[in-house]
This record gives structure tokens, sequence and C-alpha cells, in this order.
């Protein structure tokens, strides 16, 4: 069990209970939508961007433990961010949680909230969960009207 | 159906009935021997793919230790041996689901490829722009998608059977979607999302009686009861060998014979030709036409290994206790606060699919798995059917042969763990 508890944190079923953002946000200029289809997930990420920054984050959807946590602690995490500090914090997240580096430590920085994610890492098939929102993130900013889908996305 | 009546051992640690003996069937599969996450493997996951008795290990090692080559035409001992191996296979499953002749068993990759045969082959000869071809709300997607490619391609029109609440076929429905322009009607016997068992002989009866062709999609049923494709009276009846308990890479379609040689053949190659010039090809008889290339051999031998080993148990006593068992299973999950079933049709086969309250069903086979209990858990290859219940999925335990109500018993514990968690 203990390792369990690695992985559904209390703040993970935190944000997971009461997701933080849970909205779209009436001045929103971007959006994506993202799904998951091997499980039915979907989330749908909105942003508000004035002078290059995350003035407003917002997303709907609906999914698992992991992929809701995640989303609502992304958009903690990027409000009031640049859109080029965003990207980078795409980066580093998707390499944490594909074991590419672990974001332990002072170096971290930003990316501490999200060290209650890393224990995903340990759970191969759910790491899609985590990301999914996060790549969903990155369609927005690019302004994809395609969506993404964790199926036809191989960085997904 | 009896499973109303059938008195409950609940306190039981399995279901031994006298005629079957679970221990010994357990003793059978080496992988259930096997721990996961340190715990005993509790395996509810069978309706996506069975696991294996060391029968059909031992058959499809033999056949690669001592009898392979390919098939057909080889003139030499070893492959006179290994096609009287596969096309011995043919004949075990042609008694198996009761085949006038084993010419009418055409051996494919699994029920998705027989399913696809059938749409290309029988869709080309017989369907034209206009026509109808009738499924249902419970069909797997290898049993949509194959009619919507052609519906694209041929302008046919696709009429979909509606369920009730339980997830209980229709017949009243049904008979109202059945018109002279109905040419095939492709349903499931078995639901592998919910369980539900169709009134399929009804079914074909009244596709008969409009003059439309019944295919039987029998891939969840295949492993649970015994099938008389005669006594069905379908015109093709699918399903596959690694549901049943054999290897995976091999399925298999029924046809009746009249029908198959009116047939053209779908994928073109060796072994499927009379003779070949550039100008014209002749094709070979059944079912060699339909099996283009070199076949799966040693998973046809696995097949009837496993068919052998299914058939020597007795399927007869095999359905009385997997339905024991999902009694049982119905009765402690109806237990769980929170938990709901979806899929309460009267005959259901030994699966049960269902939600809980506040715990997403990837997160309840993450959390099972830490038990060492598998299920499946999401959509199971049935959207459309996720979307009548409002849905986007579930989590699905369902019973093979080897499980038993400790089995069960390990699930609803690990559910607690769940609710521990989750709330």
């Amino acid at each position: 069990m203990s390792d369990l508890r690695d992985l559904y944190q209390e703040v993970i079923l935190d944000h997971s209970k009461q997701p933080r953002n849970f909205r779209r946000p009436g001045n929103a200029n971007r959006e994506a939508k993202g799904d998951n289809p091997l499980c039915g997930d979907k989330v749908a990420v909105f942003l508000t961007i004035e002078d290059g920054k995350v003035a407003d984050v917002g997303f709907q959807g609906r999914g698992c433990a992991i992929s809701m946590a995640s989303a609502s602690l992304m958009t903690d995490i990027i409000k009031g961010k640049t859109e080029a500090e965003a990207r980078s914090l795409f980066e580093r997240f998707h390499d944490e949680m594909t074991g590419k580096s672990a974001c332990h430590g002072a170096a971290a920085g930003e990316l501490d909230k999200l060290t209650v994610l890393s224990g995903v890492r340990e759970y191969p098939m759910r790491v899609k969960c985590a990301t999914l929102s996060w790549h969903t993130l990155m369609a927005a900013l690019n302004k994809r009207q395609d969506g993404v889908s964790t199926e036809a996305d191989d960085r997904l | 159906m009896t499973v109303a009546t059938r008195p409950l051992e609940a306190t039981a640690p399995a279901a031994n009935t006298p005629a079957f003996d679970l221990e010994r069937v357990r003793g059978d599969f080496p992988i259930l021997a096997r721990k996961v996450h340190g715990q005993r493997l509790v395996f509810l996951d069978s309706a996506a793919s069975a696991q294996k008795p060391r029968a059909v290990i031992d058959a499809v090692r033999h056949c690669y230790e001592a009898e392979y080559a390919n098939v057909h035409r080889g003139v030499y001992w070893l492959s006179a041996r290994a096609t009287q191996g596969y096309e011995g296979a043919r004949e075990t499953v042609a008694r198996f689901l009761n085949a006038r002749d084993s010419a009418e068993i055409i051996f494919t990759r699994n029920a998705t490829s027989a399913i696809n045969l059938v749409a290309n082959s029988f869709g080309n000869r017989f369907l034209r722009a206009g026509d109808e071809v009738v499924i249902s709300w419970l069909e797997h997607h290898s049993n949509i998608v194959p009619w919507q490619m052609l519906r694209d391609r041929l302008g046919i029109v696709l009429r979909v059977v509606p369920i009730n609440d339980a997830g209980e076929f229709l017949l009243g429905e049904y008979e109202r979607l059945l018109s002279s322009r109905t040419k095939l009607v492709a349903v499931t016997h078995t639901s592998n999302a919910l369980g539900t068992m169709t009134p399929i002989d009804e079914i074909i009866r009244l596709a008969h009686a409009r003059g439309a062709r019944a295919l039987v999609d029998g891939s969840q049923a295949a492993p649970h009861r015994q099938v008389d494709v005669q006594a069905l009276d379908c015109d093709f009846f699918v399903f596959t060998g690694h549901k049943v308990y054999g290897p995976s890479g091999i399925g298999v379609l029924y046809g009746k014979a009249d029908l198959l040689r009116s047939m053209p053949p779908f994928e073109g190659g060796g072994d499927m030709i009379r003779t070949v010039t550039f100008e014209k090809t002749e094709y070979a008889d059944i079912p060699n036409r339909f099996e283009a290339g070199t076949p799966p051999i040693a998973e046809a031998i696995g097949l009837a290994a496993a068919i052998d080993y299914v058939t020597a148990l007795g399927l007869d006593r095999v359905e009385a206790h997997e339905q024991a068992v999902l009694t049982y299973a119905t009765e402690r999950l109806a237990d769980v606060a929170g938990l709901r079933i979806v899929g309460t049709a009267r005959k259901k086969a030994s699966i049960v699919s269902f939600t809980l309250e506040n715990a997403h069903p990837h997160d309840v086979g993450t959390i099972l798995d830490r038990s060492g209990v598998a299920v499946r858990a999401g959509h199971h290859c049935a959207q459309p059917l996720m979307e009548r219940f409002g849905i986007a999925g579930t989590a699905r335990a369902s019973f093979g042969l080897y499980n038993g109500f400790d089995d069960v018993d390990a699930l609803v514990d690990g559910l607690r763990r769940v609710k521990e968690i989750f709330g």
C-alpha cells in the first residue's frame, strides 16, 4: 500500500477531487483539445495570452485522478508565466515523466510543485495520463487546430 | 438459465463442484503459479485474452521442436506431418462448432480478420448501394468498423439495434429494423463489455425470415458454452483462438459451404489457387480459397490443443462453474458501496462491468493490480456502448474456467483498498 500512496498522494487526490481553474475563461484566446482514445480521457485547455504571457488559464474534461490532478496542477503553475517559460516547463515535466531527468533537488524550482507526480514514473501505463494536459497546453500555445491524441503523436 | 435458482456457496473459498475440480484446472495453467507485486495472480481479464494451459504450450513447442515445416505441397515427411497437424486442427474446430464439413472452417488471424473477410468478400459479391446491414449497440469495434468501411465504399446502410438499460438486445426493435433491404445481420452472441447474451437463435431466425444472412460474432461465446452452428443455422460464425485458451494469431471463420463457394477470394496469393497464368487465375475450392499465403501453422495446432482441453473438461461443466462464479461475484459486488454494475441482463456470460463512485476505472485498475488482481479498465473497444450508458468506461472483471470464489473475494478486498484511497 505504501507504494500506492506514492502514486496517490494527498495533493493529487485533492486536485483530482477539486480541480483548480476548472473553467473556460471568458476572454480565452487560445484553446486546444486532447484525448486518449485508449481510455476515453478528454481534456480541453484554454489560455488567455496577453503580451506574451499566460494571463489566465483553465481546463475542462474528464479522466482519471492522475490526469485531472496533473491538469489542475499545470494550470496553477503556468499562470503568469511567459509563453517561453510555459514551453520550458513542458519540456522539463515531459523529461521528468519519461525518466530522462529527475527534477528533485534545488534546481527544480517551479517544478517542485509537480514532484508529487513523480510517482507516476513507476507506472508506465499511466504516464500518458499525466502528460495529456501538458501536450494539450502545447497544442494551444502552438495554435494547433487539430488537437492532440495520445495515439497519434509519438511524443505523447 | 438457472442462475437465479442455483444455490450459493458464499462461504466456500472456491467454487468446487463435484464435476469440476478447480484446483486441478488451475494446476494446468503454469502462469497462475506466478506472483505479481508479491501477490497471487488473480487474473480477471480472460475476456480480453485467456491464459494458456500446459497442453497448449506443449503442443506449440512440440510443433516447432519436432513437426514443423510449411504445409501443403511438401513432398517430404515433415511437411506431410505438419499438414496433418494443420488440417487435423481444422477438423477439431469443425467438431467443436458441429460444422457439417471441415471445408467450412477458414483459419484467419483473429475474429477481426474473419469479419473483415466476410465484409469484403460477401460484401463485394452480394451487397449494393442501399442494401442494409444490421448490427447492434452491443458490438465490439471489430463488428462495427468493417461495416462502416463497406458503407463508405459501397453505399450500404448500417442499422443499429438498440438495447435497454440492462444492456439487453431489444428483439422487437430489431424486428422493426428488418426489411426487404436487409441483406445481412451481424450481431454478437455475447457482449464483451457487459456480458449480455443476445437471443441469438431468434435473431438468426428472424433474419432468415426476411431473406437476410446472419453472421454471429462468437468471440465471447465460444469460451463459455457449447456452440452448434447447425442448430443455430447461422450463415457465418467467427471466434478467436486466444480467448478459448489457445494461441494468439489464429481465428476462425465458419461459413456454410454453398455460401462460401459463391464468394470471391478476399486476399490473393499462394495456396489459394488452382492454376495461375499471367492471363488468368483459377481459384482453389474452399477452404484454401480464403487462406492465401502461409497460414498460422503452430497456432492452429495450439488452437486444436486448446479445444481438446476445454472439450475434455466439458463446456457444460465449465459453463455451470463460471455461472456460479458470476452469481457469487454479482452478489458480492452489489454489496460494495458506490459500486454500480453496468449490464444487468438476465442472461449473461461470466463478465461483470462496473463503475465505482469517486474513482475512475483506470485508478481502480492500477490499485487492484497492486493486489495482484488484473482487470481491464476503459471502453473495451465498445465506445458506442459506453456512450449509451453515459460513461467513458468501466472496470471489467471477466471470469474464465480457472477463476473461483476466492478470486471474487480478492477483487472485493482490492476494491476496499480503492475506497480507502478515494473514499
